[in-house]
């Protein structure tokens, strides 16, 4: 993607003709987007129109504590579709991964891009920030955090893009050895817009994209900073398997009559219930399958710590954790339950010891 | 607090926390109460064929002569509440998922309509007999802060995983850990109210059953 | 707290038990023995609730059995109980109770509410709160001998009558009887027809039986009052008359109390088991026809009903045998609703006839009896109990209606053909 990079700024139209895209192909993937957005059919020529207008903005990409997943789920999975190209036609201008420069000249380039399109740049992120010791994830000798502060000063918006960058994902796990949060938890001036999974579904992010470029603002957000028509409903809601559920049809291990006739994973620890997101209805590899359509339970990685949250294959009704309710608790309770009962049967005694037999001058008071 | 962290809590430290609460007060009050022990019987027994407190512990469920047309909300709204309680704790699937992992024993559970529709039909009992309590007489004056509480806890269960199934009122992660919280709160204070009546009722009928039966009398 | 208060305290810290204790812990507040209590149903004041007529012995268990109780009593949350709350709870205690035990087996959580107040009664005595009326019934049973103050020579006189009546000779302290007949003051003053009946009944046998001089009165005010202490002086007296003659069988007679205080009370007071059989006439009578000595002949054509006695059918087990012993004399018998098991109380049960003050409420609670004969429409009742009896016909009297109320026991002897070769 380095060519990127080096091309002239022109308008998203150009460079999807440049790549081949047809004006078939490209109106569908509008349509696909007015669908998402829940806007009427008529929209998707509007969103076509502006897209085709829209300059290709500057996009700066920041790894900070990450694994790189949500690039290849990004990138890979989906060229040649219209959705990985039009990661292209943005104007890429930092990557990591992707660009070719390295050292001093990759820094460079992001300085330049940041001045050159200081207030308009998107900010893209994935990787948590770690708040603890500066030095556990530097970039050119520059923690995190300083960093993602300098880059978001200039920036119009910013995506964060899977679940370390929106929650602090796994590197948040408990304990957290190295204080990692999200990128909304640092930066409270800009808009965030919060793309989790572990990694995201591509369209998310480039519906995020094409939303920004043809309304020229963000999509609207829930209360966790999501865009709602991609994380409006549970995996459950929208899950094929749901009528099994309704039913009370579970497989009970991985490999049962059940499982093979496709019955509900709850029992084996499906989160769907508990996770808002569109496997469910985009799926996954160019709609091809997602998680539990391949046979596994949704983990929920999603959601913010899905991590923490008692285990992938333990069914959401079931304890989060090894109960220690057991000998020491019965045994307290057979204390106290003792104590108390001697204590009755002294008073009780007590009371006997102290009988005196009724007279009948005792019947007055 | 995040929601799934809340579930989470819920259904881990707060379970732990909850159980250990409710079998130490089980054990504890089962022992106070029956510890005090009593008097044998010195009369001379007379033996009658189904007078004894295992009988009257089966028997008592069913009113006696006249008692269904002296009160029929109690016992028709007793029934209806208490089988549909039973039934939406016991034979729903998620729930027999929680049996299964703290006591290993699982059953089959119904469709879940099934028990959405019973868990509605419990809740109208519910209020019934909430209804029957504030505009009856004897169970206006009876009724004490306990009441009214322990109607609540017994409530907020029911009303919550009702909801929390069916999206309503709350995000699903939140009414779910509200839902369990309220699950826990029931279990921590039913030793304490006169929900334990869930436990002693058995030697309650006993007790009854083996003093008239004693007597000949099968009550 | 008065002396009298810290006994009658400590008396129930005594009596308070794990069926006591159990019973509180169930009980949900659900109202039901109100339907089943005719004070209730009859006033439709929810202060005659069973259960509530326990209350002050409940928050005592609380705060004197439970640990939360304690705590609660000593950051005084939990009220102690005072003289005067008690003696408020008098008329609730004795006054509207007859200790029918209709709500003990009507509650749903199989709570004997009437087992608990037989018990508060311990307190309520102890601590001078039980009635005058029924202070003096106790206090005329153990220093003279009966509720009603009769002395043996009265019940001589009565022995002669019957033996003039009914040429039948009416044994005395006869050692080495099978039955010890008991009598109840009522029956002596106002029924002497029983004892006829049961010379002419015991003669047509071929059994042998006998009064004793030293023990005739069966009833029992100490336990209606619910002091054992008393009570046991009580049924002492018969336990050492019975052992003394060496009787194989003491025949409780047609009284409800007196019946509960021997047959079930009885061994409990004394702390040991009886040596001797305690029945009521009624299975005495049953066993005769079961052993066919009991021959009768004639019956009677008018419409009759059946008064079940609480103390006699639901608290005492004997419902099928007056059925039977009525079926063998009555063409036109008919029951009333709820009869037998479930059947309803005179009113007066339980020491409540003994309590003047409680008159009105006790007639007002005989709406119950008037429905229920209302609904049969007898010409006669018969019953086998002289205290229900009683009550009855004041109740009776009370709504104008015109009802002979009978004796079973006596009824039968009616039909009991004179022996033949005697003029």
């Amino acid at each position: 993607m380095s060519k990127s990079t080096s091309k002239a700024a022109g308008s998203v139209a150009a460079s999807l003709h440049a790549a081949g895209i047809s004006r078939r192909e490209f109106l569908g993937f509008c349509a696909t987007l007015a669908a998402a957005y829940s806007l009427p059919a008529s929209a998707a020529q509007a969103i076509a129109a502006a897209l085709e207008k829209a300059a290709r903005p500057s996009v700066i990409w920041m790894s900070f504590q990450e694994c790189t997943g949500c690039t290849e789920s990004l990138t890979r999975s989906h060229t040649p579709t219209v959705e990985g190209l039009i990661l292209e036609t943005i104007s890429l201008d930092y990557h990591h991964t992707l660009q070719a420069a390295s050292g001093e000249a990759a820094e460079k380039a992001r300085e330049q891009a940041m001045h050159d399109n200081y207030g308009k740049y998107l900010l893209v992120v994935d990787g948590s920030i770690p708040l603890g010791n500066p030095g556990f994830s530097t970039i050119a000798g520059v923690s995190n955090l300083e960093m993602l502060k300098e880059t978001a000063k200039g920036a119009a918006a910013i995506i964060a893009v899977g679940t370390c960058a929106t929650y602090g994902g796994l590197p948040a796990a408990l304990p957290n050895p190295t204080g990692a949060v999200g990128v909304n938890q640092l930066i409270k001036d800009k808009p965030v817009v919060n793309v989790p999974g572990c990694p995201p579904i591509p369209v998310v992010i480039t519906g995020v994209l094409a939303h920004f470029l043809t309304f020229g603002k963000l999509p609207e957000l829930d209360a966790l900073g999501r865009p709602k028509v991609f994380y409006g409903e549970s995996i459950h809601d929208r899950c094929y398997r749901r009528p099994f559920y309704d039913q009370g049809k579970f497989a009970k291990t991985f490999d049962d009559a059940g499982a093979r006739d496709g019955w509900c994973l709850f029992e084996l620890g499906c989160k769907g219930p508990v996770t808002n997101n569109a496997c469910a209805t985009t799926k996954w590899n160019g709609g091809v399958s997602f998680p539990i359509q391949s046979g596994h339970g949704c983990i929920g990685c999603s959601e913010p710590n899905f991590w923490d949250a008692g285990g992938f294959y333990k069914a959401l009704s079931a304890p989060a954790q090894p109960l220690k309710v057991g000998a020491g608790v019965a045994a307290a309770a057979a204390a106290v339950g003792v104590a108390v009962s001697f204590s009755n049967r002294g008073k009780k005694g007590a009371a006997k010891a102290a009988h005196e037999t009724t007279t009948l001058d005792d019947l007055e008071p | 607090m995040d929601q799934l962290l809340l579930l989470t809590w819920a259904r881990g430290t707060g379970l732990n926390l909850a159980l250990s609460i409710f079998v130490l007060g089980v054990i504890w009050r089962l022992i106070e109460i029956y510890s005090l022990g009593r008097k044998q019987d010195l009369s001379a027994p007379r033996d009658v064929p189904g007078a004894s407190g295992w009988h009257t512990i089966f028997r008592r469920s069913v009113p006696p002569p006249g008692m269904l047309k002296a009160s029929p909300v109690s016992y028709i709204g007793g029934y209806v509440f208490h089988v549909g309680l039973a039934v939406v704790i016991f034979l729903f699937a998620p729930h027999i998922e929680l049996i299964k992992n703290l006591l290993g024993l699982s059953w089959p559970g119904l469709p879940s309509q099934m028990v959405d529709f019973i868990t509605v039909v419990t809740m109208a009992a519910m209020v019934v007999v909430l209804i029957d309590r504030i505009t009856k007489p004897v169970k206006r004056f009876l009724s004490t802060f306990g009441d009214w509480f322990t109607w609540t806890l017994t409530f907020l269960p029911l009303l919550t995983g009702w909801l929390a199934v069916h999206h309503l009122l709350l995000p699903y992660t939140l009414m779910l850990a509200l839902h369990i919280l309220s699950v826990e709160l029931l279990l921590i204070c039913l030793p304490f109210t006169k929900l334990f009546h869930a436990f002693t009722v058995f030697g309650s009928r006993w007790y009854n059953g083996a003093v008239n039966g004693h007597k000949g009398v099968p009550v | 707290m008065s002396a009298s208060l810290d006994k009658g305290v400590r008396v129930l810290k005594e009596v308070i038990d794990a069926p006591i204790a159990s019973y509180f812990n169930s009980c949900v507040h659900c109202g039901l023995c109100a339907e089943a209590c005719l004070f209730y149903t009859e006033t439709g004041d929810p202060k005659y609730t069973p259960i509530h007529k326990l209350e002050p012995l409940r928050r005592l268990y609380n705060q004197e059995y439970t640990l939360l109780g304690r705590l609660a009593k000593m950051v005084g949350l939990s009220k102690p109980v005072t003289d005067a709350e008690l003696a408020e709870w008098q008329e609730l205690v004795y006054n509207s109770c007859t200790l029918c035990g209709r709500c003990s087996v009507v509650c749903p959580v199989g709570n004997d509410i009437v087992y608990m107040v037989r018990k508060f009664r311990e307190g309520m005595s102890a601590s001078g709160h039980a009635p005058d009326g029924l202070k003096g019934a106790v206090t005329r049973t153990v220093n003279i001998g009966s509720p009603m103050g009769i002395k043996l020579p009265a019940v001589k006189a009565q022995m002669k009558h019957v033996e003039a009546d009914y040429g039948i000779e009416i044994p005395l302290d006869l050692e080495g009887a099978e039955y010890l007949v008991m009598l109840s003051s009522m029956e002596i003053i106002n029924f002497p027809e029983y004892l006829g009946a049961i010379a002419k009944i015991m003669r047509h046998a071929g059994k042998t039986w006998t009064l004793c001089s030293e023990a005739f009165e069966a009833t029992n005010a100490g336990m209606q009052i619910g002091n054992s202490d008393l009570a046991r002086v009580i049924v002492k007296r018969i336990v050492d008359g019975a052992e003394k003659l060496k009787v194989k069988t003491v025949i409780s007679p047609e009284c409800g109390h007196a019946y509960t205080a021997l047959r079930w009370e009885g061994a409990n007071l004394v702390g040991k088991p009886f040596t001797f059989k305690v029945q009521h006439i009624i299975e005495v009578l049953e066993e005769f026809r079961l052993a066919g000595l009991l021959k009768t002949e004639g019956m009677e054509t008018d419409r009759l009903t059946f008064h079940d006695p609480c103390q006699l059918a639901r608290r005492g087990g004997v419902i099928q045998p007056q059925r039977n012993l009525m079926a063998m004399i009555a063409k036109d018998f008919h029951e009333m609703p709820d009869a037998g098991f479930m059947n309803w109380c005179c009113g007066g049960g339980g020491g409540a006839s003994a309590i003047e003050e409680g008159e009105e409420l006790r007639l007002e609670a005989f709406k119950k009896k008037k429905s229920q004969l209302d609904a049969v429409k007898p010409k006669r009742l018969v019953t086998a109990c002289a205290n229900c009896r009683i009550v009855i016909e004041e109740g009776l009297e009370h709504y104008q209606m015109n009802l002979p109320v009978v004796g079973l026991t006596e009824t039968i002897a009616e039909h009991i053909p004179d022996p033949v070769g005697k003029d």
